[in-house]
């Protein structure tokens, strides 16, 4: 019994107890109906052991849009708790778990899986290509991604959820003052997950820089394949650093070690320069490739060239190298002295120049275009006014001077969503919108998305305007509650409201899904929207080899002037083509890493060294296997082809 | 499979190419992790609480050992890299094979190293200092360690199967990995071990 102990919740509530049942349940009803439908060797077969670029990225989807459900909880509890003044719906340290794991769910857990879905779809596509460099890898950091994530969630029934905020400062993170292994889980889950975007990293950047179709120089690719080509050089370069800093915020708390300590030589203020040195690379890791599919969108819909192309990218790569040189912005109170502050304060609003360049780029795409208003175009149109909101108030923070009025107020929360909802959830909702007929063979409705759109632009200024003000007020964050005097009542009873209308917006999204599912016309063609790059020269849902000729391509618009100017995309011959084979290990590799991760959060040294022999082995297995991938015959490619020409 | 024959082997079809690259890339990350050790390491080198500073504890001998042993290691995969380019299976074979057992020499020392530290109570418990110096050290060493698994799995797989594409472009990857953790050892030793007994 005193074993099973440790796995005890420290903080137990009805509801958490509520919640153990309904995961129970869940996984009891999963399982019996992959028995019952006898699905099991189908979901092995197509699903579990896949190294196709499209099902790994669907994956990331079905992924991130369960994260999306699993946060919005968490920020309907927390608005709940805060829409009255001395509210007891929470207690402070629930609330302090909450918004700790939404922080982490949302961030690392939604919209990274979301933007890496897309990039996993889109990419190879857009350079017309077969699939990424390296298929087995991309399984593998799936796998590894999909594992540190529910690591992480089990964390509230299984021993307690972090609650030092997903910026887990030390000392606060330290054993110290959170003893539960809640904050172990933070390091661990998020180490797992972490080495997953770092392959993403090494292989999207081989995929880009060796796989483009022939003609594809650099300044012809798509603006999205750029974003996500810049995205990926960061990925690579903050990525190890987010490794160390987990590292030895493990080896503290497990092995009492003095990295962050106050004690014997430690230095709490490494551990937030170090996870700010990742921190502010990783924001700008989410918004580029968001910024990428405004690029796709609203030059599709205004059916023009981008404008500005050659300034797009340069400002892409300006703000790749400055966000590497701003960190400090995020804690100009912690105590650096005027000069540092005043250099940080530059490079943080040197930062606006490059991205008040794209909004301008988009707005003279409109300017002249012949717009038309599909629901990816209305994401894009309410992105840019919002989106402002957000960047101007960033500017505001930057002033190291004026930041030590707003600092740790509730105007920093309004001004992180207002650029991260607007940013980033708007584009994932665009782009989702926008390649879902490429991805399932038929369109999401478009009135119920456009509802959705305004209601969720609308909730999201209800929602977070209200913040700036109480924040300005001195509403501080991470607090789980205000007494009646402050005032702040009626503004965060506002926000609850904005709040709500989010979640109904994200019920609209899981309802348009099942409502095209089950009414969509299926027969639409492959390039529904009249859109501009390669992924619409393919058929829809696209075949395993995406291209049964490798495109060759002349401009940076090659599927438009194909369209246009009779340019020939395919030229030849059909030829028998290389594919790689499926694979189970990355998945089963991952499992090994969730037993390893599960160990060390409770301590458990056996089973942690067994499960490191164990990935060890699996390693090993992949050095000496014999893979050669497969062939599809001409013949096969005939079939294939004329099959999906008749359906299309 | 497309072989270009001239190409050396390991460059010689598109896989093996990308591979390389994929690498490359991958050792910019390597360098990236190695980078945010040493910046952890300068900042908290001085901060030894009650325990030794890096003077009282380092010892020229096993470090210069050590320094040897591994650069020896480089030139010695460096001639196993050679003798793949020309054609030589059993010369490379023993390149590799002296490589990695200089690797277990360098391994063997920097062990003993780790224990000595432990008894004249400079464990990874003591400081800020002990604590960033022995995992940047232990770090590099954990690489050392895998390399030993993976390069012992490439030579008895370029035995079995002889030179082909496939175990040129594993052996010519491994080589670049062995020699990138010279380059970080030659840091090592320049900034922690040299600058320390200073
Ligand atoms: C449904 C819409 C959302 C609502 C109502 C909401 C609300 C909140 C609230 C109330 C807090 C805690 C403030 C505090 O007391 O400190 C918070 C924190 C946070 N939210 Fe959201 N949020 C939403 C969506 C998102 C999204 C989409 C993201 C990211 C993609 C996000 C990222 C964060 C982060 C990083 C924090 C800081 C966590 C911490 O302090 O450790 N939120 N949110
Ligand atoms: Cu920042």
């Amino acid at each position: 019994m005193e074993f099973f102990e440790r796995f005890a919740i420290p903080h137990p509530s009805p509801a958490i107890y509520a919640s153990m049942v309904a995961i129970a349940l869940t996984m009891v009803a999963i399982v019996a109906g992959l028995t019952y439908f006898k699905k099991w060797g189908y979901l092995w077969r197509e699903w579990l052991t896949t190294v196709d670029h499209k099902r790994i990225g669907i994956m990331y989807l079905i992924s991130a849009l369960l994260m999306l459900f699993r946060g919005g909880a968490d920020a309907i509890m927390l608005r709940a708790q805060l829409a009255v003044p001395e509210n007891k719906l929470l207690d402070a340290q629930h609330y302090n778990e909450i918004f700790t794991t939404h922080g982490i769910v949302m961030i690392l857990f939604m919209a990274m899986p979301f933007i890496i879905a897309l990039m996993n779809f889109v990419v190879p596509l857009q350079i017309g290509a077969r699939d990424v460099a390296f298929p087995r890898l991309n399984a593998l950091s799936f796998w590894l991604f999909f594992m540190g994530a529910m690591l992480l969630n089990i964390s509230f029934v299984v021993g307690g959820s972090p609650d030092a905020g997903w910026t887990s400062y030390f000392p606060l993170a330290g054993t110290e003052f959170s003893e539960s292994v809640g904050s172990n889980y933070y390091m661990i889950a998020i180490q797992i997950a972490g080495i997953g975007t770092l392959m993403t990293g090494v292989n999207f950047l081989t995929t880009i820089l060796r796989m483009r179709a022939p003609g594809m120089t650099l300044m012809k690719m798509p603006m999205f394949t750029w974003s996500v080509l810049v995205t990926n050089v960061i990925i690579v370069f903050a990525f190890p650093v987010l490794t160390v800093l987990l590292a030895m915020g493990t080896f503290d708390r497990l092995f009492a070690t003095h990295f962050f300590t106050t004690t014997n030589g430690g230095m709490d203020m490494l551990w937030a320069n170090l996870f700010w040195v990742w921190g502010h690379p990783e924001v700008y890791i989410l918004i580029l490739p968001a910024f990428g599919v405004y690029s796709e969108v609203i030059s599709t819909f205004a059916r023009r060239n981008l404008y500005g192309y050659k300034s797009m990218v340069a400002s892409m790569v300006l703000i790749s190298l400055l966000s590497f040189l701003v960190w400090t912005h995020h804690f100009f109170t912690m105590g650096q002295g005027a000069l540092t502050n005043s250099i940080f304060s530059i490079t943080t609003m040197a930062i606006a120049v490059p991205t008040g360049v794209k909004i301008f780029n988009w707005l003279l795409t409109l300017w002249k275009g012949k717009i038309e208003i599909t629901t990816p175009m209305l994401y894009s149109l309410l992105f840019i006014p919002l989106f402002t909101i957000g960047g101007v108030t960033g500017v505001m923070l930057g002033m190291s001077a004026a930041d030590y009025q707003y600092h740790n107020t509730m105007f920093l929360v309004a001004h992180f969503h207002m650029v991260i909802i607007p940013g980033v959830v708007f584009a994932m909702l665009a782009g989702l919108t926008y390649w879902w007929p490429k991805m399932f063979g038929f369109m999401l409705n478009e009135r119920i998305g456009k509802w959705t759109a305004w209601i969720i632009g609308i909730s999201t200024l209800v929602a977070f305007m209200p913040m700036f003000f109480s924040g300005l007020d001195g509403q501080a964050r991470r607090m789980y509650t205000y007494s009646e005097s402050t005032g702040y009542g009626p503004l965060n009873m506002i926000s609850f409201i904005g709040a709500v209308g989010l979640a109904v917006g994200f019920v609209l999204i899981a309802y348009n899904v099942y409502y095209s599912v089950r009414y969509s016309p299926r027969n639409i063609s492959a390039d529904p929207w009249d859109a501009r790059s390669l992924e619409w020269a393919t058929h829809s849902p696209v075949p395993e080899y995406n291209f049964a000729i490798v495109p060759q391509v002349d401009s940076s618009e090659a599927f438009w002037d194909a369209k246009k100017k009779g340019h020939e995309l395919f030229k030849g011959e059909y030829e028998k083509i290389h594919m790689p084979n499926n694979s189970g290990v990355p998945f089963l590799m991952s499992c090994i890493f969730f037993v390893w991760g599960f160990s060390l959060v409770f301590s458990m040294w056996i089973p942690a060294i067994a499960a490191t022999i164990g990935i060890l082995a699996c390693m090993a297995h992949r050095s000496f296997e014999k893979d050669h991938g497969r062939y599809i015959s001409v013949e096969e490619v005939e079939e294939t082809e004329s099959k999906l020409r008749g359906a299309s | 499979m497309k072989i270009d024959h001239s190409l050396p082997l390991e460059y010689s079809t598109e896989e093996n190419r990308l591979k390389i690259l994929g690498f490359w890339i991958f050792l910019g990350a390597e360098i990236m992790l190695f980078a945010t050790l040493f910046a952890s390491y300068f900042t908290l080198v001085d901060r030894t609480g009650s325990g030794p500073s890096g003077a009282d504890i380092f010892e020229i001998t096993p470090v210069l050992i050590e320094t040897i042993v591994l650069l020896t290691s480089s030139f010695t995969i460096g001639l196993g890299v050679h003798a793949m380019r020309i054609g030589n299976k059993k010369a490379m074979l023993s390149f590799f094979a002296i490589t990695l057992l200089l690797g277990a020499g360098f391994l063997g020392v920097e062990i003993y190293e780790f224990v000595h530290y432990a008894h004249i109570g400079a464990g990874i418990q003591t400081s800020a200092f002990t604590a960033i110096l022995l995992t940047t050290l232990g770090t590099h060493g954990a690489h050392v360690t895998l390399g030993l698994l993976w390069g012992t799995a490439i030579i008895l797989q370029v035995k079995k199967r002889g030179l082909t594409p496939e175990t040129a472009n594993k052996s010519f990857i491994f080589s670049l990995y062995w020699h990138f953790l010279d380059v970080v050892w030659i840091f090592i030793f320049s900034f922690v071990y040299l600058k320390g007994m200073m």
